[in-house]
């Protein structure tokens, strides 16, 4: 008798192990409301934003619109986690490069040193020649209000750190909705390696 | 009865051989290899906690932003500069295999001599390096050198 159930549960463990690992659609983060007399869900977003990139010239929420997009907070001369999350990053960047759904926003926390020609420089040297990586600054208080309220990365400036900043190096996923849909630590090459594989996932759930 | 505790007996002699011969080969390692050894496996986690962020987990650097590490001739006619790049830091550009660099690297004060000496002997021994000791005296005297 129990020999003849073994195999059925064995089925059902897998069966159920494996609906587990099948999720369809990425969660969506943040907080969450309901407008009075309505019943649609309304979804923390970022809200509009105007930085200036490695050219100089404006970059705004317009230039993200439809498309899926990857954030973080770094500063050019970072020499703790900054290096090894866009070593990570970079390898998302070319393995999505010239996908016009894909793009890569990168914000400066040290609006002091990094000018928009810095980050020109710095965007060339990691070797991203392209506008699909952008790399924006913008005043201290609008970067670290965006970083902190709207894509819930901490980042603060702290003389006693080794560079000056303390900050976390999560690569945040937007939809074309402008909601959250995963932060991945980008320090680690497994969870940039997830995010690679959430970026199709999203792809999927926006195909039309 | 006899006869099975002779072959046992041999076989046990047959196995040990190569265990004698493994213990032989290792005796036969100089004082130096052995040192060496030991440098480069504190060296290891040294240059994973301290260098592998910018220089790579292969040495490969990145980008333009940091030069490799693989590159044997650089490392080999910089090699009594070394340690005062890693105590003092760099500023300023910098050949390596042919392609410039010009970004600071930071310094690392807190690092002994000893464990300069470790890291100096893992990267010249790892990323297909193979440049042998380097034991921490010589990092002292450079260090005295330090421009």
């Amino acid at each position: 008798m129990i020999k003849r159930v073994i195999p059925f549960f064995t089925v059902l463990a897998v069966a159920v192990l494996a609906s587990c690992q099948q999720s369809a659609k990425l969660p969506v983060y943040g907080s969450r409301d309901v407008e009075p007399g309505k019943t649609d869900t309304i979804y923390k977003t970022i809200p509009a934003f105007s930085f200036l990139n490695q050219d100089s010239v404006a970059f705004t929420q317009e230039n993200l619109k439809g498309k899926i997009y990857v954030a973080d907070f770094f500063f050019t001369s970072c020499s703790s986690i900054c290096p090894v999350m866009h070593r990570n990053m970079k390898t998302i960047y070319d393995a999505y490069k010239g996908n016009p759904e894909i793009m890569f926003l990168s914000h400066t926390i040290d609006a002091k040193y990094d000018k928009p020609w810095r980050l020109k420089k710095y965007a060339q040297k990691l070797g991203v020649d392209d506008k699909q990586w952008q790399f924006v600054w913008g005043e201290k208080k609008d970067v670290y209000a965006i970083a902190e309220k709207d894509y819930l990365v901490a980042v603060q400036e702290d003389s006693t750190a080794r560079d000056g900043f303390i900050h976390q190096g999560w690569l945040v996923l937007i939809d074309p909705d402008k909601r959250i849909r995963g932060a991945y630590d980008g320090t680690l090459p497994e969870q940039t390696a997830k995010l690679k594989d959430d970026i199709a996932v999203l792809m999927k759930e926006y195909a039309k | 009865m006899q006869n099975k505790h002779q072959t046992l007996k041999r076989r046990i002699i047959f196995l040990a051989l190569p265990v004698i011969f493994l213990m032989m080969f290792f005796s036969c390692q100089s004082q130096e290899e052995r040192d060496m050894m030991n440098y480069r496996s504190n060296g290891q986690s040294l240059y994973v906690s301290k260098c592998q962020n910018c220089h790579g987990a292969n040495g490969e650097g990145l980008g333009q932003l940091a030069p490799p590490l693989t590159d044997t001739t650089s490392l080999r006619l910089r090699k009594q500069l070394l340690s005062c790049f890693i105590k003092n830091g760099l500023e300023g550009e910098i050949t390596v295999n042919g392609k410039t660099y010009n970004e600071k690297m930071p310094a690392f004060p807190e690092l002994t001599d000893m464990e300069i000496a470790q890291l100096i002997v893992y990267v010249t021994n790892t990323f297909g390096n193979k440049q042998g000791h380097y034991p921490y005296p010589q990092v002292t005297r450079d260090l005295e050198s330090c421009r």
